[in-house]
């Protein structure tokens, strides 16, 4: 489809590939769970128009022709469609994981993907589409006249492949098709070449630029199945089948406006259209004029519930994890100062292991590769545990140098007394350790909010994620981007509010006097006895 | 076990202790009688603080033993600390009450709760009765009025004589003083000193390390030169100072001189 690109690229196909040696190894869990009577579909919320996005007049409702053709087969199979959200990047993973029991979004049949899921039959066929300016002076007419001219594309697409082959273009690849048409509008490019869906619904309805060519390659879109569930993919297949010879399929597409010769060839139906294109239509209209500043305004307005909810697992995600990290983490510090060496080094490797490893990629591990050993964590879980065990490693180091900062003589005094170790821990370093280790662990604590934004990988809806959808759907990074970054400041406030107010009064403490040797405990020979 | 006079609280016998640079304490003998002041004295680094944390196990002696009342300690050259080698190490330290050169206190609780501390957690003691001995001590040191104050607000004499509470608190049968007048200013030091001689007056067991020699020699019953790691001499405050039989006891007293000691040459 339209992206193989994606800042994360290669960690996906690393867990994919891992997923497999795991499952080649291990007798696979993956075999479809479909709950009776469910559908349970996977699908990228942010994987465009018009294959699936949020509707620009209602954000919280999924639409686009994908959506319609899911629910078809669904009714067809007598079965009730559940959504399951993830990356696109990950809908093959997911899949293999048992997210859900099909995957549909723009995937292209290509015998990579063949290795690792079944596909059924097409449900449809495209090609690329040449756009140019309409009042075009560069006499680009086909796709053979684009050398030498500056040509716009998405990056790693199939159709920059295309450009590459025909040599000798200008190519400049863009991650937002709209910036692409803008940049053809004002000038910058002499031509953009895109899927055609993707084109219509870019530039379809703009008056300055109009599409020239014939049809450019290829694409096959087919819904994707896990390898084992034979039984479910003859039931789509028969859906399919069904719905194209009933003529339901190409009332979806015409109403989206997605009928092509390609496709009358490919569904051996020649008939003129018989329903207006209205779903088109609509979007069309909510994107041809510009809106205005009250009416910008009140769309953002319109955003609010959406970015709340995800403000509330954005923060539910973060203090979880936090509390995991400052639970553990203590009992990693106090493991590594007192246990018997060879745990004290087990709790050094684990530090050290998490803090040397990238978090996305331990949370890749937990999401999709502990199910192999039958560890099936929900998104939820798998987030706060990933995040919580990453930032223990983290605060782990904040208590112990927490620790070291208070001085060995405190420790000897409290052991003179009579106290235990433990006694001594207890009632005289940790009570000190901690009024050291509240300024970090609060900073910790911010970062870890941002950070959470990772989550929005493993299929949840955070803060992040939220932005993404809304700004794929309206075609609008800026608005939402600052109400997004304002949200996490808001979130942010009262732990830095904390943090200096905490380390203000250490600083006060600090007046009064800790006095002592400037050895800490940890080089007193009582540590071990 | 070696047979030792019944009247001693205190027998050391045979103590080594080693660090990584060298031996610091050779075969230390020593005992103390109940009720006795004993002051240590010698040069910088002689080992007179090792001393002091071997007694009450902040060090683990190498080889030898020590007997403190009815707790007895007893390690072979070459033994490995057991269980039964820590626990009585841990009685031993709850026998002993031990004052810090630079006192110790626990900064972030009161004074009061510095003193009832050890009381409540170490012997469970109810909450209410360790705050009526800490406050009988606080008294006994004239620092009835600072109980409920931080550490932070305190002068230095007032600290140590908090820290010196603090260890009675737990009813030790010896205290031991590590230089717990060098960090206070010179007009400060008598507070302290007072406080010392009323429990000597009171019978309590104590053993003091420190360059006062004026308050040595006063109010010790024995003073005990070290130097080097050993015991070079061991005798009456009076007959130490002003008749050492031994060399190096009269080498390291000549520094004093100049400070208004007797010593005869
Ligand atoms: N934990 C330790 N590790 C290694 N060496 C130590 C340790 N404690 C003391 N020493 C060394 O042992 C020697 C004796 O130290 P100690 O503190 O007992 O001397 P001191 O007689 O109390 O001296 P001062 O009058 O300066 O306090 C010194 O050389 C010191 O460096
Ligand atoms: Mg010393």
């Amino acid at each position: 489809m339209k992206k193989i690109k994606k800042i994360i690229l290669s960690v996906p196909l690393i867990i994919l590939a891992l997923v497999l040696c795991l499952a080649a190894a291990a007798p696979s869990s993956a075999a479809a769970t479909m709950r009776e009577g469910v559908l349970r579909w996977g699908g990228d919320s942010e994987g465009g128009f018009p294959y699936m996005f949020p509707n620009p007049a209602n954000s919280d409702e999924l639409i686009g022709f994908e959506v319609d053709i899911v629910n078809e087969i669904a009714d067809y199979l007598g079965l009730e469609p559940e959504y399951v959200n993830n990356a696109w990047d990950n809908l093959i993973p997911g899949l293999s994981r048992g997210l859900y029991d099909i995957a549909i979004n723009g995937l292209e049949v290509t015998p990579e993907h063949e290795e690792a899921v079944n596909f059924s039959i097409p449900y449809y066929k495209t090609f690329l589409q040449l756009a140019v300016r309409r009042d075009d002076d560069k006499g680009i007419s086909e796709i053979d006249d684009c050398h030498g001219k500056e040509v716009g594309t998405l990056k790693e697409s199939y159709a920059e492949m295309i450009l590459e082959e025909l040599g000798d273009v200008n190519i400049h690849t863009y991650i937002v098709e709209a910036n692409t048409y803008e940049d053809l509008q004002n000038g910058r490019l002499d031509a953009a070449l895109f899927d055609s869906p993707i084109a219509i619904y870019s530039a379809g309805f703009n008056p300055s630029i109009k599409f020239v060519g014939r049809p450019v390659g290829e694409i096959t879109y087919a819904i994707a199945l896990p390898k084992e569930n034979r039984e479910l993919l003859s039931d789509i297949n028969r859906a399919i089948v069904s719905l194209r010879d009933s003529g339901k399929l190409r009332e979806i597409y015409d109403r989206w406006n997605l009928w092509s010769p390609m496709m009358a060839e490919l569904f051996n139906d020649y008939s003129p259209r018989a329903i207006e294109m209205t779903r088109y239509d609509e979007w069309a209209e909510a994107h041809r004029p510009q809106l205005s500043m009250t009416g910008r305004l009140k769309r953002y307005a319109g955003f609010l519930p959406a970015f709340g909810r995800a403000a509330v697992v954005t923060i539910l995600v973060s203090v979880t994890a936090m509390a995991i990290a400052i639970l553990l983490g203590l009992v990693l510090a106090i493991t590594r100062v007192f246990a018997p060496r060879w745990l004290a080094a087990a709790a050094t490797g684990f530090v050290e292991f998490m803090r040397g490893t990238p978090v996305l990629i331990q949370l890749f591990f937990i999401f999709y590769g502990l199910p192999n050993i039958g560890i099936m964590l929900s998104p939820f879980w798998a987030g706060a545990v990933g995040l919580g065990l990453n930032y223990a490693a983290y605060e782990a180091e904040i208590y112990r140098s927490g620790l070291f900062a208070i001085p060995r003589t405190q420790w000897e005094a409290a052991l003179a007394l009579g106290m235990t170790r433990w006694q001594a821990m207890r009632e005289v370093m940790l009570p000190q350790a901690i009024k050291v280790v509240i300024p970090p662990i609060t900073n910790d604590f911010i970062s870890l909010l941002k950070d959470s934004s990772l989550v929005s990988i493993i299929t949840m809806t955070d803060l992040t994620k939220a932005y993404g959808q809304l700004a794929a759907a309206y075609y609008d990074y800026f608005g939402p981007g600052i109400m997004v970054a304002l949200i996490y400041l808001l979130i942010g406030l009262p732990f830095v509010k904390f943090s200096r107010f905490a380390e203000n009064r250490l600083a006060e403490q600090d007046a009064g006097g800790k006095r002592g040797s400037d050895y800490n405990f940890y080089r007193s020979s009582t540590r071990w006895l | 076990m070696v047979n030792l006079p019944e009247e001693s609280l205190i027998v050391v016998e045979s103590l080594f202790k080693s660090f990584e640079d060298g031996e610091i304490l050779k075969n230390i003998n020593l005992n103390i009688k109940e009720g006795d002041l004993v002051s240590l004295i010698g040069p910088s680094g002689c080992g007179k603080s090792t001393f002091l944390r071997c007694l009450n196990c902040l060090e683990l002696l190498d080889s030898g033993y020590i007997r403190i009342g009815k707790v007895e300690l007893n390690r072979h050259p070459g033994q490995k600390p057991d269980e039964k080698m820590i626990a009585t190490a841990h009685e031993m330290r709850s026998e002993v009450g031990m004052v810090f050169q630079s006192y110790n206190l626990f900064p972030h609780k009161t004074v009061l709760q510095n003193v009832m501390l050890a009381p409540v957690v170490v012997k469970k003691m109810n909450p209410d009765k360790a705050r009526e001995i800490a406050m009988t001590q606080l008294e006994k040191v004239g620092l009835k009025e600072f109980a409920g104050k931080y550490p932070g607000t305190l002068s230095g004499g007032q600290s140590q004589r908090a820290a010196i509470a603090r260890a009675l608190a737990m009813n030790p049968m010896v205290m031991l003083y590590d230089e717990p007048t060098s960090a206070l200013d010179p007009q400060l030091v008598g507070e302290v000193l007072q406080v010392m001689k009323a429990l000597d007056a009171e019978g309590m067991t104590q053993i003091i390390v420190t360059h006062e020699m004026q308050f040595a020699r006063d109010a010790s019953d024995y003073i005990v030169f070290i130097d080097a790691g050993e015991i070079v001499e061991y005798d009456d405050g009076d007959i130490l100072f002003t008749n050492p039989k031994k060399d190096r006891t009269r080498e390291f007293l000549r520094h004093f001189n100049g400070m208004g000691m007797a010593v005869n040459c």
